[in-house]
């Protein structure tokens, strides 16, 4: 049996990060105890056609008007650190609409609601590892974790891969923004060219002229070692 | 190679919105056989204070210990139907429950059968990656030689064991807490 790889040191964010306020009581204190990957580890569920609303991917189709805000298009490629697609794999998205306001009961930004946008996508990978979404550039948002602390825009990803070890949530940023520098979660990540990797690149080819901005973002799921498991 | 894995960031609050399309919390439809089982608990900080905001996420075999998955190797076929995906949110009291059959014994390390177990995602507000841990059963005979069990301090290893309810042994306790005295037991995968 094949095992997956261990992230490279400084390549993920550490549990308790104290600038994340809210790491501080939730990460266990603890150290981790490393599991070996067995059957349990290497399979996962995947998802057919029939669970996934085909019109999942297109975030601006989920009501009777069209949302507000700057339509853009959102693709990349599922691949493993091998470079390998990763297909047929669910693909899952959330975010705040244009004003920067969450479709949720806890959000309590002052910013209006957008009756026309929910902000929630899904879709699978194709035989290639591609996925796209259609939707609108999410606002930045005020939240309470230090003074004047504003999340810079992202959408949130959720994906599968292939087995119970390859799960990633994650979130997706955009190129240039200002408020990359003093995100606390974004800078969870120690190693600068690890967390770099959330920033989604402006890309012509996706771009769709009169239409909307296209951006990339490929998402890169943990490798297989071809040496034999751990015994 | 093309790169490192993708570093995971929090779900952070709202997650609702995203992931609540695929909440599961009856694993024990489509199972053919098995004992049937509900599991409940609550999700505890640092303070003992209940997590209203968590996403807990549930990977497990069948009866028969078969994973519903194509990669599978072993010959025994999936009972029809049965998927072994469960998704489910705790609520404002930082509870969550679902309903399953306890799943068979899987090979592990060396091909031994490993105890019956559930594999668990926890994610929530101020996780900025997922936590990994298992549920194993009460007074299973299998769980003395379960190699991940014996990886774990012996004064940690009822963290990751399930109580049965003395009016209604079909029924589970199993808090999950994140700090303090009785933390339970948190993998690497
Ligand atoms: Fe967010």
């Amino acid at each position: 049996m094949l095992r997956y790889r261990r992230p490279a040191p400084g390549t993920q964010p550490e549990l308790l990060h104290p600038p994340y306020v809210s790491s501080i009581k939730r990460a266990p204190t603890q150290p981790l105890i490393q599991l070996p990957h067995t059957l349990s580890e290497t399979t996962g569920p995947s998802f057919s056609k029939e669970v996934v609303p085909p019109k999942g991917f297109d975030l601006t189709r989920q009501h009777k008007g069209e949302p507000l805000g700057e339509r853009i298009v959102v693709s990349g490629r599922l691949v493993d650190e091998d470079g390998r697609p990763v297909a047929h794999s669910l693909v899952e998205i959330w975010q705040a609409n244009a004003a920067g306001r969450y479709l949720h009961k806890v959000d309590q930004h002052d910013a209006p609601l957008d009756p026309n946008f929910t902000g929630m996508g899904q879709t699978l990978t194709d035989e290639e590892g591609r996925y796209r979404f259609v939707t609108i550039r999410p606002g930045a948002y005020p939240w309470r974790n230090h003074y004047n602390a504003w999340r810079p825009r992202h959408i949130h990803f959720s994906v599968f891969g292939p087995a119970f070890a390859t799960r990633l949530v994650t979130q997706m940023y955009f190129p240039g923004d200002p408020l990359l520098e003093f995100d606390p979660i974004y800078n969870s990540v120690p190693v600068e060219s690890a967390r770099k990797r959330l920033i989604s690149i402006f890309d012509w080819a996706t771009t769709t002229p009169e239409i909307a901005l296209g951006f990339r973002f490929d998402i890169v799921l943990r490798g297989r070692n071809a040496t034999p498991m751990e015994r | 190679m093309s790169g490192e894995t993708t570093p995971s960031q929090t779900v952070g609050p709202y997650f609702s919105i995203g992931l609540g399309w695929l909440n599961r919390c009856d694993l024990a439809r489509g199972a053919s056989g098995g004992e049937r089982v509900t599991i409940r608990g609550r999700i505890l900080d640092g303070e003992g204070q209940p997590v209203p905001d968590a996403c807990l996420e549930i990977w497990q075999a069948d009866a028969h210990g078969k994973y519903a998955q194509p990669e599978n190797s072993q010959e025994k076929s999936p009972a029809q139907g049965f998927f072994g995906f469960g998704r489910m949110p705790t609520n404002d009291r930082g509870e969550f429950s679902f309903t399953t059959i306890k799943p068979g014994s899987v090979p592990g390390p060396d091909d031994r059968p490993q105890a019956p177990h559930l594999e668990i995602s926890v994610f929530m507000r101020g996780l900025l990656r997922r936590l990994v841990t298992r549920l194993y059963f009460p007074n299973d005979p299998a769980n003395p030689a379960d190699h991940v069990l014996n990886l774990v301090p012996v004064g940690r290893r009822a963290t990751l064991i399930a109580r049965p309810l003395a009016e209604d042994p079909h029924i589970l306790e199993w808090d999950i807490r994140l700090q303090g005295e009785h933390e339970t037991v948190f993998f690497e995968c």
